[in-house]
């Protein structure tokens, strides 16, 4: 054994318990549940496991609950994530640049507070505040306007309670991409004439695009498998009007023991989270900046 | 370098032998374990503390045997799922489990739990269950899968008060459907800001809206969900139509508390908590367990309900024999399928489940006993004002045909629940929708049928 062929050894070595890791814990499961996509492996209620090739997505194609479920995630990750926490949380970042230590200290301090809440504490908080004995309708009640927000707008109170809770994330990663933007930038398209709106659209944006694409992605696939908020407000109701994939999942899963069934969704969305992923990097054009 | 190489090859050889470490515990020590694996949650510790000393008492009398308590700390839903994944291996599968009889069935099918008849004919205790808890954990194929250790039924809770407020005497008993809902008129018109009937319903209220709600209607009809006989799952019959139009009465009437109050999934906690001790509700139809709540380590202590809440057996249809009705779940202990020594399993069943010990438990977790010498127990009797009411509904009680794609019917009842009393479909156009989706759940033409 020569001694280079020694070091390759000896550095492949240092990576074999990292990778066992790896493999055991990551690569397993994750095997695991491809595969179960195309079995009917039960949770309980039968004992054999047969390979079924593609009749669960056969069955999920003609599944009305399961478009539906799809089109509810879609409102929901582009309402509370796409639309909602991100640009909410670019706005906060950029109203907060250069203001005062105070300003800076209590917008950001109350805006992550609502972040490291837990969720399904924070769950709760926004189901005690919309339902029927809720705080809001305390406040609406002198209006006549009183009535169970999570029964009559189910998906617009999981969406705004997510971007109540989400939007810490995506300001902290735009203040830190904020500072990044040297201010000469700034200061030399002001002497050239340019509005704040230019400033934005022209020099801002185009600096932070990078960050902007990395939130995008992180929010998107966070949203994309949120079950906890929506677990405790609604439980997927009224009916199924909030019942998004995740939770339509959870119900397949473990309430009817459809374990096959359920991991073929989560595959579905695997793929369309790939799909956002595939769209942000090229809207954005990250590689020629 | 080669300081190097040592580290690489030690780092890998820990985690072989920690991954092999995993694997190797089913060594000569575990013939001689028992493990008993239960649930432990929130206000549900009573079984947890009991098996402690159940534990030493079985020690003490089988010498070499070590019991192995294995709490799950988990709601029930959860509790289901985590033993389901317990049991999906022979190397974590307990050998005695604290089991539904909801899942028994389903479980049996996936080939967890152990047929018991041979141990149970030598057990002379057997002879004192009633036969609803005989059949409590029988499967599709005759064989006994677990014994029973307690169960609960259903019937109308009503307020004295608000009866005498509304001119109606007390103490009533309903015989039909009709007295329910000409009470419940009486009182919407006499004495206002009272919800004049609670009947679950909707997904909202999950399975108890199915139990508490539907079934406890459609099984005071000739009809039921399932065909025992023919093993097929009735989809359409004139009793379903009949329950749901009875769900439309109680809301379109506003008999029954608003579809957006009644829909949420925290209703049955606002009904224990708040309507009842509040004196805003009427008649509750609900399970005996909800007293609970009540006692001063509950939910709600509330010292008066026993004063202030009557009960009332929920009766049939048209008072159809034997005039009354009710459902049932309950839990039982069963042997698991992977237990070395079955017959030392089936011993820490019949420990924990003799008479003294049932006795102590039925008490502790408010629990109907289904043995005859505990039921007829002066301690029993006197634990709890309610307790032989509904102790002598397991006489008419019924049980879900707990089969697995039970889950999926309920949750179809559910929803054809929801879309009448939400006025979304009148009763025939709903009955239809859950033929269609039960027919699909079961699996075809050939496992459902029509009932007259």
């Amino acid at each position: 054994m020569t001694t280079a062929t020694a070091s390759r050894a000896a550095r492949f070595g240092a990576y074999v318990p990292a990778l066992l890791l790896l493999g055991v814990f990551f690569a397993g499961p994750l095997l695991w549940s491809v595969y179960s996509a195309f079995t009917n492996v039960a949770l309980t209620g039968s004992s054999s496991i047969d390979f079924v090739g593609l009749a669960n997505f056969r069955t999920m194609f003609h599944d009305r609950q399961f478009w539906n479920s799809l089109w509810l995630t879609l409102l929901f990750v582009v309402g509370s994530a796409v639309i909602g926490q991100n640009t909410l949380g670019l706005l906060i970042a950029l109203l907060l640049k250069g203001r005062g230590k105070l300003a800076r200290a209590l917008v950001s301090g109350l805006v992550i507070a609502a972040w490291t809440v837990p969720e399904t504490v924070a769950g709760f908080c926004w189901y005690s505040f919309l339902h029927t004995d809720g705080t809001l309708n305390a406040i609406l009640h002198r209006v006549g306007f009183s009535q169970n927000w999570l029964y009559t707008t189910p998906m617009l109170a999981v969406i705004l309670a997510n971007v109540w809770r989400g939007t810490a994330f995506s300001m902290l990663v735009y203040q830190a991409a904020l500072n990044d933007v040297p201010p000469e930038l700034h200061e030399a398209a002001s002497v050239d004439g340019a509005s704040a709106w230019q400033r934005l659209r022209r020099v801002t944006l185009p600096l932070i695009r990078r960050s902007i694409v990395t939130n995008l992605m992180l929010i998107t696939l966070q949203t994309l498998a949120a079950f906890g908020l929506i677990y405790v407000m609604t439980k997927g109701g009224p009916g199924t009007k909030s019942s998004t994939t995740p939770i339509y999942m959870y119900q397949e899963s473990f309430q009817f023991y459809k374990l096959g069934y359920g991991t073929a969704m989560a595959l579905v969305l695997l793929v369309i989270g790939a799909i956002f992923s595939l769209i942000y990097v090229r809207l954005i054009k990250v590689d020629d900046l | 370098m080669r300081n190097r190489i040592v580290l690489a090859a030690l780092s890998a050889l820990t985690v072989v032998a920690a991954t092999a470490g995993c694997g190797s515990s089913s060594g000569d020590a575990k013939s001689k374990t028992v493990t008993i694996a239960y649930q432990k949650f929130g206000a549900f510790i009573q079984l947890d503390q009991q098996l402690k000393d159940v534990k030493a008492e079985y020690e003490k009398a089988h010498p070499g045997y070590t019991v192995n308590l294995q709490p799950i700390e988990a709601a029930e839903n959860d509790y289901y799922t985590k033993l389901s994944l317990m049991n999906r291996s022979p190397k974590s599968a307990p050998d005695v489990m604290y089991e539904d009889t909801f899942l028994v069935n389903t479980d049996i099918q996936a080939g967890f739990l152990a047929p018991i008849d041979d141990y149970l004919k030598n057990w002379p205790d057997w002879s004192q269950f009633t036969d609803a808890a005989k059949n409590a954990a029988k499967a599709q194929d005759g064989k006994t899968y677990g014994v029973p250790m307690g169960t609960d039924t259903r019937a109308l809770w009503y307020n004295p008060a608000l009866f005498k407020k509304a001119g109606i005497p007390v103490p009533w008993q309903p015989t039909n459907w009709n007295d329910i809902l000409t009470a419940a008129r009486t009182i919407k018109q006499k004495v206002p800001g009272v919800t004049p009937l609670n009947v679950y319903s909707g997904k909202g209220a999950g399975e108890g809206a199915t139990m508490q709600g539907f079934e406890m209607l459609l099984y005071g009809t000739k009809n039921t969900l399932y065909d025992d006989a023919s093993k097929k799952w009735v989809v359409s019959s004139p009793g379903f139509n009949d329950s749901l139009n009875f769900i439309k009465t109680i809301f379109d009437e506003k008999l029954a508390p608003k579809p957006q109050d009644a829909l949420d999934p925290n209703w049955a906690t606002t009904v224990s908590t708040q309507l009842l001790p509040q004196n805003k509700l009427a008649i509750d139809l609900d399970g005996s367990w909800i007293n609970q709540t009540w006692v001063s380590t509950g939910q709600k202590p509330w010292p008066e309900w026993s004063k202030v809440l009557a009960t009332a057996a929920m009766p049939t249809q048209n008072g159809e024999a034997p005039g009354k009705i009710s459902m049932s779940g309950g839990w039982v202990l069963s042997v698991g399928s992977h237990a070395k020594d079955k017959k030392a399993a089936f011993d820490l069943v019949t420990t924990m489940l003799n008479r003294e010990n049932t006795l102590k438990y039925d008490i502790g977790a408010s629990q109907i006993a289904e043995r005859n010498d505990v039921a007829n127990d002066p301690r029993y009797l006197n634990s709890n004002p309610t307790l032989k009411f509904f102790t002598d509904l397991v006489q008419v009680t019924k049980f879900r045909p707990a089969y697995p794609v039970y889950p999926q019917i309920s949750d179809a009842v559910q929803v054809a629940m929801e879309s009448v009393m939400t006025g979304q479909a009148q009763p025939d156009a709903a009955a239809k929708t859950f033929a269609d989706q039960a027919r699909t759940a079961a699996g075809g033409d050939d496992k459902v049928m029509t009932a007259q």
